[in-house]
């Protein structure tokens, strides 16, 4: 259950990031959240309202696209997408897979803010 | 109201990953094996350690080690009985060592005097998967007594592991334990992944293991 600490640096980065848009609203944060990333969407949702309590963040939503595995099979020379996290073997040909291309991403895509403000840098 | 969006493209993580990039590179310029170990709370990662610790410096390496708990200096006490400088870092709540304690608990030790340094993480199969200690071996320890299906159900730390370790494998295995499915899961979920079965009581796999790491270390 590390979804606190998570909360707490997307806080950090986004408000930092807000320093060209003085006096904008966030009204939605976006993540990228791979299916190996190790965070499960509700913790981070019910972490998420009392982690942003009193910062800029505070009344935003939180919008999570989830990201399946991507891994890359030799013998079909193609990136795969896996149905989950229990096999790591190519759907198609049934080989084992070693090169993951996608799936580990924990990352903030973008932000919404209102634009009552001009930009300032 | 208009609104606007403001592509970031910023790793939630990244103050992490980019302390742990340096770390990387510290421990390359030191010419030391770092190695973190991650398992379950009870598998065994003291015991697995103490013996590593000890045997390696009998045969004339230098080691050392870090271990995180949240409370107590127990596991620390335990590995300084093996004569190698051993410090203990106490999280205090959080479930995972990040690059940030690594980076103040090696304040002090000059890296390039050593051959080895193991970090055992707290005992916990999910957060520590997420944070890059700048290590350049991730082992994941499996004990007998947890299950086959422990990979399956952790698969994401299983997933970012380097090796695996089965402890506890001693002559009289637990009922009903399969051994040959534990090879299939860890295979399932990490193809291709190095595995030592090993049990500090009998000695079994440690000769294997420390073949392993002294491979390592000769191609740092």
């Amino acid at each position: 259950m590390h979804e606190l600490s998570i909360i707490a640096s997307i806080v950090d980065t986004v408000t930092e990031s807000l320093a060209p848009y003085k006096g904008a609203r966030i009204l939605e944060v976006r993540l990228r959240v791979g299916a190996l990333a190790s965070v499960v969407e509700d913790s981070l949702q019910f972490c998420y309202g009392i982690a942003t309590e009193g910062t800029a963040l505070q009344g935003s939503k939180l919008v999570v696209h989830a990201l399946p595995v991507v891994m890359h099979c030799v013998p079909c020379d193609a990136d795969v997408e896996l149905e989950g996290v229990q096999s790591f073997r190519c759907p198609q040909c049934g080989e084992p897979c070693f090169d993951l291309r996608q799936g580990r991403e924990l990352e903030i895509e973008a932000i919404e803010i209102d634009d009552m403000v001009e930009e300032t840098a | 109201m208009t609104t606007r969006i403001v592509e970031l493209r910023r790793g939630i993580l990244k103050k992490n990953d980019e302390l742990a990039a340096v770390l990387r590179e510290r421990y390359a310029a030191g010419g030391v094996l770092v190695l973190n170990l991650v398992s379950s709370p009870g598998t065994g990662k003291t015991a697995f350690l103490e013996w590593t610790l000890t045997e390696l410096r009998k045969r004339g390496a230098r080691v050392a080690a870090l271990v995180g708990d949240l409370e107590t200096d127990n596991d620390a006490r335990r590995l300084a009985a093996s004569g190698a400088p051993v410090r203990q870092i106490n999280t205090h709540g959080i479930c995972h060592l990040d690059a940030e304690m690594i980076d103040k608990h090696l304040n002090g030790w000059e890296l390039g005097s050593l051959d080895y340094l193991f970090i055992e993480n707290v005992g916990n199969l999910v957060c520590p998967s997420s944070y890059d200690l700048g290590e350049a071996i991730r082992v994941v320890l499996l004990s007998v007594t947890e299950g086959e299906d422990k990979p399956l159900k952790y698969p994401t730390m299983f997933n970012s592991a380097d090796a695996a370790v089965n402890t506890k494998m001693d002559p009289a295995l637990p009922r009903g334990f399969d051994r040959e499915l534990a090879l299939k899961n860890i295979n399932e979920i990490r193809p291709g992944i190095r595995i030592f079965e090993t049990s500090v009581k009998s000695g079994l796999g440690l000769e294997e293991w420390l073949g392993y790491l002294e491979e390592k270390r000769a191609v740092l």
